[in-house]
């Protein structure tokens, strides 16, 4: 059985960062972004390159937020979608400091804030950082088919998100803190169509929230907002049913895939994917809110469905997993 | 979980919403009906320019494969494809943009590796099945008809 981790004294948010893509710059949470490229090349000339730039550039507006060098923060957690986290690792080149590569697929984010506030919380470093990213493209060629190829997408199928996003997590400060962790553990109910990744990945959420509230002995109205990742429309309908079955009633249920973009009229199916997807809506859209005391108590829940192209085509059905992070405002929201 | 997979497998068709089969059926037909209506007017510009009737059925589909190879380095041929489906997908300009978008696509792993090992990436199972029938018709029809006759 997996098992909640509460600090003993808090992990301090001191800061957080997101870059973000074209269709991101025309989606309704644009203002929260810290910079937004028109160019989904990023200047480079490959997708991955301009994967690991958008990674660079978040790194580097986290440390200018906080005043730090690189040499200042000892430990790095990250990933991406790319075979062999290869857009972190590479952006990790500019930045000398100890790196954890990360894989949990679109539950990156919360797996890396999660890895690193345990760090931090256990005293081992004073400070780390946690990020991810999704590129539409790479994600595209990794998963799917060629960019030009002309195909329809079905009505369930996702839009990754092109964005990165990282946290500056530390022992000390005084802004929005994170108070819980809990990782969580594969569930499968079955789903084997890749286009439908909200329906594989909402009994992880589901699992994971249910674990939580029990373990932790904590309600539903305790938190103001139960953000998930990228389960989407249907993905967000099934959480909400799976739960109601349990006897849980998640009223105050947001998921970051149905935030990021323009449900009507930015042509994304069933929303918003991607390791980006919740990164950059955390730091764009949910951190905003807890630094004005908006939101006092959130969940912040990433879902990863963790399936290869390999395993799609030997018709294995997708392991989904959800990890969880508690943020409060401050001290007193504890 | 207190559920099922078979459970789940029922909750999970339920919320995930159908594809528009008729407005799908409607642009698939209407393009696709356009794209051929297209090769119709070529194979006659070309009979009209003196072509044989072999030869001019060739020029069209040679001029129709061109078109597509320009519209998907474009990207109008995808972003045509978004709403027309199989109506883009079916004729001969959607091989070509089968064959074309890959090319496209890996170029940034060179030559060899990319664009070469991974042209057919798409259209390859077309051609080998494509062959594997036209060799089964073909021996059907040159030992299995004339024992019918």
């Amino acid at each position: 059985m997996n098992k909640v981790i509460t600090f003993q004294k808090p992990v301090y948010i001191n800061a957080t960062s997101c870059v973000g893509g074209k269709k991101e710059s025309e989606g309704p949470l644009a203002a929260g972004f810290d910079s937004l490229c028109k160019d989904d090349y990023f200047g480079m000339d490959t997708w991955e390159k301009a994967e690991t730039e958008m990674q660079k550039r978040s790194l580097r507006l986290l440390l200018e937020k906080c005043g730090l060098k690189a040499e200042d923060v000892p430990l790095a957690f990250g990933g991406d979608l790319c075979d062999q986290i290869t857009s972190t690792a590479f952006a990790y080149r500019d930045f000398p400091m100890s790196f954890l590569g990360q894989y949990g697929a679109c539950s990156t984010m919360a797996q890396s804030m999660a890895a690193a506030a345990c760090m931090v919380g256990a005293g081992y470093v004073q400070r780390a950082v946690a990020g991810a990213s999704s590129h539409f493209c790479t994600a595209e060629r990794q998963f799917r088919t060629p960019l030009a190829y002309g195909g329809k997408r079905t009505p369930t199928a996702q839009w990754t998100v092109t964005g990165a996003a990282h946290a500056l997590l530390s022992d000390r400060g005084s802004g929005p803190m994170i108070t819980r962790v809990f990782f969580g553990r594969i569930v499968d109910l079955g789903i084997t169509d890749a286009n439908n990744m909200g329906a594989a990945m909402a009994p992880a959420a589901a699992d994971t929230i249910k674990n939580f509230l029990r373990q932790a002995g904590r309600q539903v109205d305790d938190y103001d907002r139960i953000f998930t990742g990228d389960l989407g429309k249907i993905g967000s309908t099934l959480l909400k049913q799976l739960l109601q079955k349990e006897g849980i009633n998640l009223h105050n249920h947001q998921d970051c895939g149905l935030l990021i973009y323009d449900m009507e009229n930015q042509n994304v199916q069933s929303g918003a994917s991607g390791c980006g997807c919740s990164g950059c809506t955390l730091s764009a859209y949910i951190m905003p809110k807890l630094l004005k005391k908006e939101y006092k108590k959130i969940l912040f829940i990433a879902t990863g469905a963790l399936l290869s192209p390999t395993s799609s085509m030997q018709k294995e059905s997708i392991p989904s997993i959800a990890h969880l992070v508690e943020i409060c405002a401050g001290e007193g929201d504890i | 979980m207190k559920i099922t997979k078979r459970e789940y497998k029922n909750m999970a068709q339920k919320a995930s919403p159908p594809s528009h089969l008729a407005k799908n059926c409607l642009w698939a037909f209407m393009v696709g009906g356009a794209i051929c209506v297209l090769g119709e007017g070529l194979f006659n510009f070309y009979k009209n320019m003196g072509f044989i009737i072999s030869d001019s059925r060739l020029l069209a589909s040679v001029t129709l494969v061109g078109l597509s190879g320009i519209l998907t380095a474009t990207g109008l041929y995808g972003k045509l494809a978004k709403k027309a489906g199989a109506g883009t997908l079916i004729p001969i300009t959607g091989f070509a943009n089968a064959v074309v978008s890959p090319s496209m696509e890996f170029k940034a792993e060179g030559l060899i590796s990319g664009v070469g090992a991974r042209m057919f990436i798409i259209a390859g199972p077309v051609i080998v099945y494509g062959v594997l029938a036209s060799t089964i018709y073909g021996i059907f029809l040159y030992f299995v008809m004339p024992m019918l006759r």
